[in-house]
């Protein structure tokens, strides 16, 4: 199956606050975007792997790690891997910044 | 440095890894191979987890910033396959090979799995790590019948867990006789008795010869050929040891890995240690043994030549609650020895003590273990008991445990014996190391750190140790985290001393060993400097979880509630109007009265949530927050007709004082006029109940999980008293409360007679209450707050949609 993979703006680099969910739909893509303390920029799919569900983007933020407001899962930003002893892996996008522009890779 | 690889990140040898660099930290330049994905936990706990007292972050022993703070390579969930001991190297699966110096073989053991037709099919377990707690779990909330095959110890905390997890249980047993390997018939019996008692079903003398059921099990058929039904099977009849990368490697292995006193293994360089080890045809199934087997092994390594390695009596308890008992080395009288027997049926305690040539050599206890220290001593020892009594050698100090049999106590007298740590040991930990908390001594000397049993013997000693120094409270105390080792008391104190201003401040000061925290911390810290520095702190939005931090209660499907104020129940028909307007208006899928007697709009998207703020235009009902909840009133004395007091004004006066509030966890009052009491003041943190002259006062209540009634604080005859003791009251529990800990959790922590102290001294009440008077100034409406600010509105609550035409498959 072929991937047509799209560059796109999603939102200013300066717009975005440290440790705060942005929540943006791209498409039919719920994505969470997180800046982090180190000032890099990471993207994942805006729902918690929980059988339950739920959003990710209103979580607490610490390091490289997102915790599911939800059900308090702890989540890595990186690869999206549910850290353990919960298991799952949400979907990540990736991010180029160019001149204060953040893009999201789909 | 030398290379030293283990592969194995257990228990045992993490010990080991422990003990070396106790003695020389940069030996060895180490390298530790794991097949589960975890670091290092307590295994022994797996029986507290899956009977619902624990958590696995709990039973973590040594987090992953152990390994990096000691520069050790961990590689967990990677299995080592292959040891070529010609060239000393070994390979893992994933293909990865590492060389070594010196390897240590801690692959511990597996559930034995009984080798009949049918153990392949879904609903069949061992339990033996935690996949297989997680796995029994899960069953348990599926389905209802478990069946354990196995009457030993593991068996029956497994049975133990799965009552507790709701599940009906059988327990299969091959013998006639509970853990006949450590009872005799007379203390398996009264076992039986209780844990028949308990709800556990026995079927005794069966023999499983095959699994039924097609893709998942069904039930069991024993020789005898009959049947039982089963959702869930779990294996519990032994271990067997994890021999197979040895055997593979031409190591010798009998039962286990064969080794001598030093661990050392047939071939040179290679060392087993722990469940896999087999020692003077033994292999241990108990830490105790397998942690003294560490010591060796690591002085040996580390050239310190240590005392041969020669073996272990071990001692064993159950970890079920509401049975006590205790077994070491010989149960059966034979010719040769003398007992000392007590068997109380009334109380149900039996003591049996086995006596050959003058010395203990076997004791099992029953329903009172209090001796079993002393006893174990005495038979690891092998004192000479000719010189004394048989009441002399069983008399059991009284059972509150009271300071005096710890002084009484011989240094060298046996408390943790899962860590073989004895009284001296602890008491010189704790003069040397001014050590004035349970869990520093067990950080300094590893009591308590296993199975737990000895604590509170340990708290005794050190209660005993300390003297007048001692401080229950404190001595109790356990970090606020995983991210620290510090106690609420230490966190805020440091906060104090050193002027730590901001969450950030505090965990890079204090060394968190996670940079920017967690969810139990980050909103803790939040709350300790904003208690501390009344008015100037600067709240920080971020450390607080979602409910607090959108000022909304967030729902399953992401949406959230909004729950205005309602000032003690009671509203206007404006307001009610204004409610029915914008439920109109958002299509609000739910409008309910809460138990808060007020009305909560449910499932409403986050973009919504201003809007309709703005439009309500009343304030926050604070219902997601650690705060003021609502304050229940009766009608009272404006229109009952046996109302002796103004119920309603006394509680919208309450609820606007002490709104916003931020409090250790949520507090809820009830105001009512009169005894009959139809505001429920009885189950809240405060309650208040008008009497002729006056308002009693009940506090500590709680209506949810732990069911409480509140305790009579006092009686006071005017409202302005009412606030005053409820202002400091109130500020008290801010300032000495863990976080999220309700004031009945609390009130019986703290003692509610030191309380009554505290409030009764004018001068402390007076500055309690500046206190919170300074603190309510820095609080403003949240609501408006936001729609007031384009700022919070753009950051919490904006949502963003971007039309890219992509096609992402
Ligand atoms: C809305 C309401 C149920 C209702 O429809 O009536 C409610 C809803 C929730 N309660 Fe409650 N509680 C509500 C009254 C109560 C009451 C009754 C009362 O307050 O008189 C109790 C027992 C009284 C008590 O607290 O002592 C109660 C005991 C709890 C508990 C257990 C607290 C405890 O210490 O045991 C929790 C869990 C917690 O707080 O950690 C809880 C937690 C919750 C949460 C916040 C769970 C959560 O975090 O999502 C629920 C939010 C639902 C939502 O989507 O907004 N709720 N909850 C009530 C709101 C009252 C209000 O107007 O503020
Ligand atoms: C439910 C339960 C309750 C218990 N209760 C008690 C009690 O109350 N008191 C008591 O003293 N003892 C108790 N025990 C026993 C105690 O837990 C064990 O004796 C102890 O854990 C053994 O330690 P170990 O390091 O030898 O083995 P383990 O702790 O099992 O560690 C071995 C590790 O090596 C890993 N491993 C195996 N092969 C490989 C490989 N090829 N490559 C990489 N890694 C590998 C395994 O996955 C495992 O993580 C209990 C055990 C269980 C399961
Ligand atoms: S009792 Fe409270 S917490 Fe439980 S479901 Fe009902 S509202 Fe939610
Ligand atoms: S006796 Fe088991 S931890 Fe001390």
């Amino acid at each position: 199956m072929i991937q047509i993979l799209t560059k796109v703006a999603a939102v200013k680099y300066s717009e975005l606050a440290e440790r705060v969910g942005y929540s943006i739909t791209i498409d039919q893509n719920n994505i969470a975007i997180f800046k982090l303390s180190n000032g890099m920029v990471r993207a994942i799919e805006n729902r918690s792997p929980h059988p339950k569900g739920g959003v990710l983007s209103e979580g607490l933020v610490s390091g490289d790690y997102v915790f599911c407001p939800v059900y308090d899962w702890r989540i890595s930003l990186i690869d999206g891997k549910v850290q353990a002893p919960d298991e799952g892996q949400v979907r990540t996008f990736s991010v180029e910044v160019e001149d204060d522009i953040v893009y999201i890779i789909i | 440095k030398k290379k030293l690889v283990m592969i194995g990140n257990g228990m045992a040898g993490i010990r080991t890894i422990e003990e070396i660099i106790k003695i020389d930290p940069d030996k060895f330049e180490i390298t530790i191979f794991g097949k589960e994905p975890h670091p290092n936990y307590n295994r022994i706990k797996l029986s507290n987890i899956l009977q619902g007292d624990t958590t696995f972050e709990e039973i973590i022993m040594n987090p992953i910033d152990w390994y990096k703070e000691n520069n050790i390579q961990l590689f967990t969930g990677e299995v080592v396959s292959q040891i070529d001991v010609e060239i000393k190297q070994i390979t893992t699966e994933n293909g990865r090979k590492v060389e070594y110096d010196d390897l240590i073989i801690a692959t511990g053991s597996n559930s034995f799995i009984l080798p009949i037709p049918g153990t392949d099919k879904k609903g069949v377990t061992g339990f033996r790590d935690v996949n297989d707690c997680e796995m029994m779990i899960k069953h348990s909330k599926q389905y209802k019948k478990a069946v354990v095959i196995g009457g030993g110890l593991l068996g029956l905390e497994a049975a133990r867990g799965l009552l507790n997890l709701g599940m009906e249980v059988d327990v299969v047993h091959l013998m006639p006789h509970l853990m006949e390997r450590q009872l005799d018939p007379t203390a398996s019996t009264m076992l039986k008795k209780e844990l028949e008692a308990q709800g556990m079903n026995f079927l005794m003398e069966k023999q499983t010869v095959e699994i039924l059921g097609d893709d998942h099990v069904t039930g069991l058929r024993f020789k005898d050929g009959t049947e039982v039904t089963a959702d869930l099977i779990v294996m519990a009849i032994g271990i067997k040891p994890n021999i197979d990368i040895a055997k593979n490697s031409n190591i010798y292995v009998n039962r286990g890995i064969v080794v001598n006193d030093f661990m050392e293994t047939s071939i040179k360089n290679i060392y087993a240690i722990g469940e896999c080890a087999e020692h003077r045809e033994i292999v241990y199934g108990l830490v105790a043994p397998l942690y003294e087997q560490g010591k060796v092994l690591a002085g040996h390594l580390c050239g310190s030549t240590p005392a041969p390695y020669e073996g272990s009596v071990t001692g064993t308890q159950l970890k079920v609650a509401g049975v006590d008992l205790y077994s070491a080395g010989e149960i059966f009288e034979d010719e040769t020895t003398q007992a000392i027997k007590i068997h109380n049926e009334f109380d149900g305690v039996y003591k049996k003590i086995l006596i050959r040539n003058n010395q203990i050599v076997g004791t099992v206890l029953y329903g009172d273990t209090k001796d079993s220290t002393k006893l174990f001593r005495m038979l690891t020892k092998k004192e000479d008991v000719s010189g004394m009594t048989s009441v002399s050698i069983l008399q059991s100090q009284d059972g509150s445990g009271n300071s005096n049999d710890v002084a009484e106590m011989p240094a060298d007298e046996l408390i943790c014996g899962c860590n073989g740590v004895t009284k001296g040991a602890i008491v010189e930990a704790i003069n040397k190391q001014g050590l004035t908390t349970l869990d520093q001594v067990s950080h300094c000397t590893n009591a308590g750190r296993s199975c737990g049993r000895c604590k509170p013997m340990v708290s005794q000693i050190l209660a005993h140790t300390l003297g007048d120094k001692f401080d229950s409270s404190a001595a109790q105390k356990t970090s606020i985290c995983g991210c620290t080792t510090l106690s609420r008391e230490e966190v805020v104190a440091e906060i104090k001393e050193k002027g730590l201003t901001s969450v950030k401040e505090v965990m890079n000061v204090l060394e968190w060993n996670m940079e920017e925290g967690c969810t139990k911390c980050r909103p803790a810290l939040n709350y300790f400097l904003g208690m501390i520095y009344m008015d100037e702190y600067k709240d920080e939005r971020d450390s607080r979880l979602v409910n607090e931090k959108m000022h909304a209660n967030i729902q399953k499907d992401g949406t959230y509630s909004v729950v205005p104020r309602m000032y003690g129940g009671v509203t206007t028909a404006q307001d009610l109007k204004k409610i029915a307007e914008v439920a109109e208006k958002h299509h609000v899928p739910l409008v309910k009265l809460t138990g808060g007697q007020r009305i909560g709009l449910f499932g409403i998207k986050k973009e919504d949530l201003p809007t309709i703020w703005e439009e309500l235009d009343m304030p926050s009902g604070y219902a997601y927050g650690k705060t003021l909840r609502t304050v229940k009133t009766c009608v009272g004395a404006q229109f009952c007709r046996y109302g002796t007091q103004d119920s309603m004004a006394l509680g919208i006066e309450l609820e606007k004082k002490f709104e916003r509030l931020d409090t250790p966890h949520k507090v809820k009052m009830g105001v009512s006029a009169c005894p009959r009491n139809c505001s429920e003041a009885g189950i809240k943190d405060i309650g208040f109940v008008g009497i002729d002259g006056g308002w009693e006062i009940y506090v500590a209540g709680n209506g949810g999980v732990d069911l409480r009634p509140g305790d009579h604080l006092m009686t006071v005859k005017t409202q302005e008293e009412v606030m005053d003791i409820t202002s400091a009251y109130l500020q008290y529990y801010r300032e000495t409360a863990n976080y999220l800990e309700r004031t009945s959790k609390w009130v019986e922590r703290v003692g509610l007679d030191h309380i009554k102290e505290v409030l009764a001294n004018d001068e402390t009440r007076k500055a309690l209450n500046e206190r919170m008077d300074k603190t309510l100034n820095r609080y403003i409406e949240p609501w408006n707050e936001a729609v007031q600010s384009e700022g919070i509105l753009q950051k919490y609550y904006a949502k963003h949609k971007i039309l890219a035409g992509s096609e992402s498959k």
